[in-house]
């Protein structure tokens, strides 16, 4: 099958890989690129687990086509933070036990840190619903939402230090 | 689970894409959001060989108010009209129906439009469009049309488009001032296809007395179907049918609870409004 | 310090946090190629030809193997790792082993099961030569019902397998028959939990890669032994060319407990094409091919006196096994000995049979029988109650077990032959701190006045009692590197559970550093001879007790190593910090490292006379019999009556898992297994057709509960007992929140209908379901006579409209 160029930013950087038109985004990121973040739990658009961020959007990479990504910018989990220099989110998620098995953290990451941008200030019954897109089998959702409200004080912080 | 090949093409002008669309007839299909055509993909149900995709079309991603009418172009995200504090303003219906769709990531990516083609019954944007009389601006190799709601939906999945035809706007006259309107579903979890939904629009004159009210209800049938607006007689306008989530009786008696329901809190909003 | 006890964050972490965790799916070996299966569209059918010359053909291409073709290489796996043990004799257990073919031969017996599978240079291309490959079937009558399938002139599943039965077995407590002919009271329910699935978020994966004679196998599994001794068992090598590890893994819950076919077939290409070979199961076969759990009916009979005591339980019920049912004992045996849970039942009978059918096979999950038989116990209960017109709450307390009948013997044997004795106390005091968290007093005065207003508002109550940490053993091997690290290796691997965290704070406790200095390995049959795994609540029990075990007797041998060097007895020495010390004089001592040194065989060991050398000690947990845990389970609900919404509101759960470790992860395990046990009861359901043909087969049909559906959850862990049966006081906790919300969600939903006395004896409790069962109870029903129609005072007071 013919193959095409694609051409996007990926946390920051300029990527590119020949693909078959029909590869998914998230086959793209984790098997061209090797940024094995992106989980697939589904593929079929239910379970969140490989949720992106598309222009700082939250996007379920499996139902997007890797060269409708030509020209935009994808943060995946390792975008948002490293090891060595994790973000408040992934901080808080291990802080207040927001995971067990982890397969589904990564894209659950990335949508509290939508969530969190839209309401810097948690509420945990609005929180319920705008965090739905995103399923977890190990934690009963509790714990992701104490760390998402830990996390958004741990964001807060360095602005308090400020002012 | 891997979408099977296909040609893939990216238009980037209306005229182009409908040329396109027009010669691939039956073996092209129309990608615009992707949160119904790229599961179906993956999961080889859908195996077009060629897809035509609208993103690159930045024109058609717009809405804007038109006076009383909504103005909804075919890339419009679904996200974009949530976000828009003016529209849930106007029309509450709209207001309530939004945050049942899907979730965010995929209100994100999903838009209006690609939702009406699509023409699951039991999704929200068709219940709302029959409610509110939108009209479907469709385009062709043989030039515009426009489609009453009413006339778009033919079936479980199926439009009156004709091969080649894409639709590029959706119309949706908003409730007039001081009306109320509603929209009300019951699904299994929060997110997913109602097992029914009903909306309804509710006028009131200034005596109190009720005007004009309208009642459509989705999940019930194979197409959304505008009801009589009666509890009691609106359950008669609908035919379901047995699916794993529940039996028909469920669904008939829902369609008469939901309606009632549905035409009460239209009511109730439009005698705040008139306060 | 000490690090027990204390709610340390899991150390095991920052991997996941990151994206940087790597999952079977995640590897990247050089040439790695991919499998593709096909697998049956139809639940029962002869194969009659197949043609996989055009699939051969295709782009990518690598090979393609079907049953015939590896007949005679690959063996189909016979599971009988359930025999009934010595003590079990009383149930007349009869326990046919189940039979999994590796690729279908002849004929096809479930939709889903592999009948070719396709190697290709990626997934994309596997995918479309699958669809290439050619299979001419000619289609059998199936048989679906297991009530119907172990009758006379059934289709029969496997020829070994005489009326389908695959197991059955009884118990006799007292004399049920006769306390039931005697009986003021009885009643009869037919209760049904229906086929549910563990739906892990990482579905099965496998990765096979050979080096010479040797292939390392990385699988998400919960049983690694057993799956490298069942593969070179079936594809006929010796042991040690098979090494299985699991690497990060995306849940389990039972459903990888089993060894797959997969695993040695994707085994058995890589040895023969040199080749890195991979499978990672797609969420479709996930749902068709991976192991179903519960699906079981019963029929049960009580009797009682007018106080609401129950004199006698008569249950016979038939478990659904689908084309196999691997583990008998904990799916189905684990009913008969959970059942009374914290009741004192004095006549006890139950027959059990797991009948085959044409349908995907049936794995224990998370609970493993519990559940079911928690669902059917405090539904009867309830309707003991709702009979009497007591108080639900009121006839659980008159017949909870009182503290000074423990340790109560219920009077037959656990699975692992030994009787069943609770090491557990406190039963009712546990239920009236329940009653007082949830608010029960309170609820009772003002439910009336709600349901006035149109909000029908139910409380519902469940127990459940559970033997955790089954043997038959666990190991656990703790070592001193040549760094001076304290290394643990077990033969419990976690899957989400935080078993790192959790045994690196008992062994820091041992050795006084800290738990990140610990290093924990598993998962790994090279690491350990002997193993078993993660599943029924075991691994904190029995891998905890290895490892202290192990701890000890290697402090032991530092210890005198110590002694030989500083020229001290041991007993005058302690560990600290990263060093053997004096007692009394700190700044006097060893490291580890120099330890390590002096232990290592060769000229320069100073070891104590007549010492081997080393600084490693392992262990095997041979627990004495299981611990017992238990707990209490309130669910607060409303009730939308005309609909049949069910909005759980919140649930309040008090346990016992005896000593706790860390806090923050056992409230994670109980927050997790609830939500677990909500999904069961109001939303999933693997449903198969008339024809077999399964109805749910993504997740936009298996429903799992999203944030969105999760109540207030409150827990309290009790001033439990610790246990005695096993060196650090623990047990299990793992499976104890999916118990019980079966029924307390039932019993709540009917106690927000309270007049109308309405039944909820299957699940899941569906909003169409809650209507039927309203509907049922009778038009006519006592919500009706006070005038007020079924509904919200809204529903009358549309009057304005179209005036």
């Amino acid at each position: 099958m013919k193959e095409v160029e694609v051409r996007l930013t990926v946390n920051g950087r300029e990527r590119s890989a020949r693909c078959e038109p029909r590869t998914t985004l998230a086959d793209f990121l984790r098997g061209h690129l090797g940024l094995t973040g992106t989980h697939l739990g589904c593929e079929h658009g239910v379970c969140g687990a490989c949720t992106v961020l598309l222009d700082g959007a939250t996007a379920r990479s499996c139902l997007m086509l890797a060269v409708q990504g030509q020209g935009h910018e994808v943060t995946t989990i390792e975008g948002l933070g490293t090891p060595e220099n994790p973000h408040p989110l992934m901080r808080a998620f291990s802080e207040m036990h927001g995971l067990q098995c982890g397969f589904c953290t990564p894209g659950f990451i990335l949508s509290a840190h939508e969530y969190l941008r839209e309401n810097p200030r948690p509420d945990r019954q609005a929180m319920r619903k705008d965090l739905s897109g995103n399923i977890c089998r190990c934690t009963g959702y509790v714990k992701i939402f104490a760390a998402v409200e830990r996390a958004a004080e741990l964001m807060a912080e360095p602005e308090a230090a400020r002012s | 689970m891997k979408p099977a090949p296909f040609e893939y093409h990216a238009p980037t002008d209306l005229g182009e894409a409908v040329r396109l669309l027009a010669a691939l007839g039956e073996h092209g299909r129309l990608l615009a959001g992707g949160q119904s055509l790229m599961p179906m993909l993956n999961l080889r149900l859908a195996r077009p060989e060629a897809i035509v995709d609208l993103n690159r079309i930045t024109a058609l991603a717009y809405h804007r108010l038109d006076d009383e009418t909504l103005v909804i172009g075919a890339l419009c995200r679904q996200r974009e009209i949530e976000r828009d504090q003016e529209v849930l303003a106007r029309c509450a219906a709209i207001a309530d129906a939004i945050p049942l769709i899907g979730h965010i990531g995929i209100r994100n990516r999903g838009t209006v439009v690609g939702s009406l083609a699509h023409a699951d019954p039991s999704a929200e944007w068709p219940v709302l469009a029959v409610l509110l009389d939108a009209t479907l601006e469709v385009e062709g190799v043989a030039g515009r049309r426009s489609i009453a709601a009413q006339d778009f939906f033919k079936g479980l999945f199926a439009t009156d488009l004709r091969p080649g035809e894409l639709v590029v706007e959706a119309r949706f006259p908003l409730p007039p001032a001081g009306a109320g309107s509603a929209f009300i579903e019951v699904a299994r979890r929060h997110g997913d296809f109602a097992l029914g939904a009903a909306a309804a629009v509710v006028e009131l004159a200034a005596d109190g007395s009720v005007t004009a009210a309208r009642l459509a209800l989705g999940g019930f049938d194979s197409v959304p179907v505008r009801a009589t607006p009666d509890p009691a007689a609106a359950a008669a306008d609908v035919h379901p049918v047995d699916d794993v989530h529940a039996p028909a009786g469920y669904r008939r008696k829902l369609a008469e609870t939901l309606a009632r329901r549905a035409l009460h809190l239209a009511e109730q909003r439009a005698r705040k409004a008139g306060r | 310090m000490t690090w027990v006890g204390q709610r340390v964050a899991r150390k095991e972490d920052l991997p996941l946090v990151t994206g940087t965790g790597t999952y079977v799916p995640d590897f990247n070996l050089p040439g790695t190629l991919e499998v593709a299966f096909v697998r049956s569209p139809l639940a029962h059918a002869r194969i009659l030809n197949i043609d996989t010359a055009e699939a051969l053909s295709a782009e990518g291409v690598v090979a393609i193997y079907t049953g015939p073709d590896i007949r005679d290489q690959v063996h189909a796996l016979v599971l009988d790792q359930e025999a009934a043990p010595p003590g079990l004799e009383t149930a007349a257990p009869e326990i046919h082993p189940a039979t999994i073919e590796i690729l279908a031969d002849a004929e096809v017996r479930h939709v889903g099961q592999a009948v070719a599978a396709v190697v290709a240079d990626s997934r994309y291309h596997a995918e479309d030569a699958a669809e290439l490959v050619r299979i001419d079937y000619d289609e059998l009558r199936a048989a679906l019902d297991p009530e119907q399938a172990r009758l006379p002139g059934a289709p029969i599943v496997f020829d070994n397998v005489p009326n389908n039965v695959q197991a059955r077995y009884r118990i006799r407590v007292g004399d049920a028959d006769a306390a039931l002919d005697g009986a003021e009271h009885r009643l009869a329910m037919k209760i049904r939990s229906q086929r549910v699935m563990a739906a892990p978020m990482e579905t099965r994966g496998v990765l096979a890669s050979t080096v010479g004679e040797e292939t390392t196998v990385w699988s998400s599994t919960q049983i690694p032994w057993a799956v490298r001794n069942s593969i070179a068992g079936a594809i006929g090598v010796p042991q040690r060319q098979i090494r299985v590890q699991i690497p990060h893994m995306g849940g389990g819950f039972g459903q990888k407990v089993n060894v797959y076919p997969e695993e040695v077939l994707v085994t058995y290409i890589s040895r023969v094409l040199h080749r890195p070979v991979r499978w990672v199961e797609d969420r479709v076969e996930n749902m068709i091919a991976s192991g179903h759990a519960r699906d079981q009916l019963h029929n049960v009979e009580a009797a009682f006196d007018s106080e609401g005591h129950i004199t006698a339980i008569r249950d016979r019920f038939v478990l659904d096994s689908g084309v196999a049912c691997p583990y008998p004992l904990s799916s189905a045996y684990n009913v008969a000995s959970h059942f009374r849970s914290m009741y004192r039942i004095a006549n006890f009978s139950i027959d059990a049979e797991c009948v085959l059918t044409h349908k995907m096979f049936n794995l224990p999950y998370r609970g493993a029988g519990r559940p079911e038989a928690a669902f059917v116990m405090d539904r009867v209960i309830n309707a003991v109650a709702q009979e009497l017109s007591l108080d639900p709450a009121e006839v659980i307390m008159r017949n909870l077990i009182a503290d000074e009948e423990q340790p109560y013997r219920m009077g037959m044997p656990y699975r692992d032959g030994h009787e069943v004795v609770y090491d557990a106390s406190g039963f009712p005091a546990a239920f009236e701190r329940l009653l007082e968290l949830i608010g029960y007093a309170e609820h009772r005065r003002t439910q009336a006045q709600l349901r006035a207003q149109g909000v029908h508002r139910g409380i519902g109550l469940g127990t459940y009692v559970e033997g955790t940490g089954v043997g038959p053993f666990e190991s656990g091997q703790v070592h001193v590197d040549a760094q001076g690290h304290v290394v643990v290796y077990s033969g419990c691997a976690p899957h989400g559970q935080g078993l790192d965290t959790t045994m690196s704070q008992v062994v820091a406790d041992a050795f006084g550093i800290t738990p990140e200095e610990v290093v924990f390995r598993a998962g790994d049959t090279a690491l350990l001879p002997y193993g078993v795994g993660t599943f029924a609540s075991r691994s904190v029990v029995t891998a905890g007790a290895a490892i202290i075990e192990s701890s000890n007797r290697l402090l032991k041998r530092i210890k005198a190593i110590a002694g030989e060097m500083l020229e001290m007895a041991p007993e005058d020495l302690e560990v600290g910090a990263g060093r053997v010390r004096v007692r009394g004089v700190p700044s006097r001592g060893v490291s580890f490292k120099e330890v390590y040194r002096a232990a290592s065989p060769g000229p320069g060991a100073r070891l104590p006379e007549g010492m081997d050398p080393g600084t490693s000690e392992s262990f095997y947990w041979v627990p004495p019999t299981v611990t017992w845990g238990f707990g209490v389970v309130g669910a607060v609900v409303d009730v939308d009556p005309e609909t049949g919404v069910v909005d759980v509101r919140k649930v309040v759960m008090l346990h016992d898992c005896g000593r706790v470790i860390n806090p923050l992860i056992v409230e994670g395990q109980i927050e997790g297994g609830l939500v677990q046990g909500i999904g069961a009861t109001l939303y999933e359901h693997v449903i198969y057709d008339e024809s077999g043909q399964p109805r749910a087969t993504t997740f936009l049909d298996y429903l799992l509960p999203t944030s969105a559906e999760v109540p207030e959850i409150v827990q309290e862990h009790l001033e439990g007992t610790p246990s005695e049966r096993n060196p650090l006081g623990v047990k299990g906790v793992g499976e104890s929140g999916p118990i019980s919300p079966p029924a307390a969600i039932a019993n709540a939903i009917i106690d927000a209908l309270s007049p109308l006395k309405i039944q909820l004896n299957e699940l899941p409790l569906s909003p169409a379901t809650v209507v039927a069962a309203i509907e049922r109870a009778g038009a006519e029903g006592p919500l009706h006579p006070t005038g007020v129609k079924i509904g919200f005072p809204a529903s009358n007071q549309s009057g304005g409209f179209l005036r």
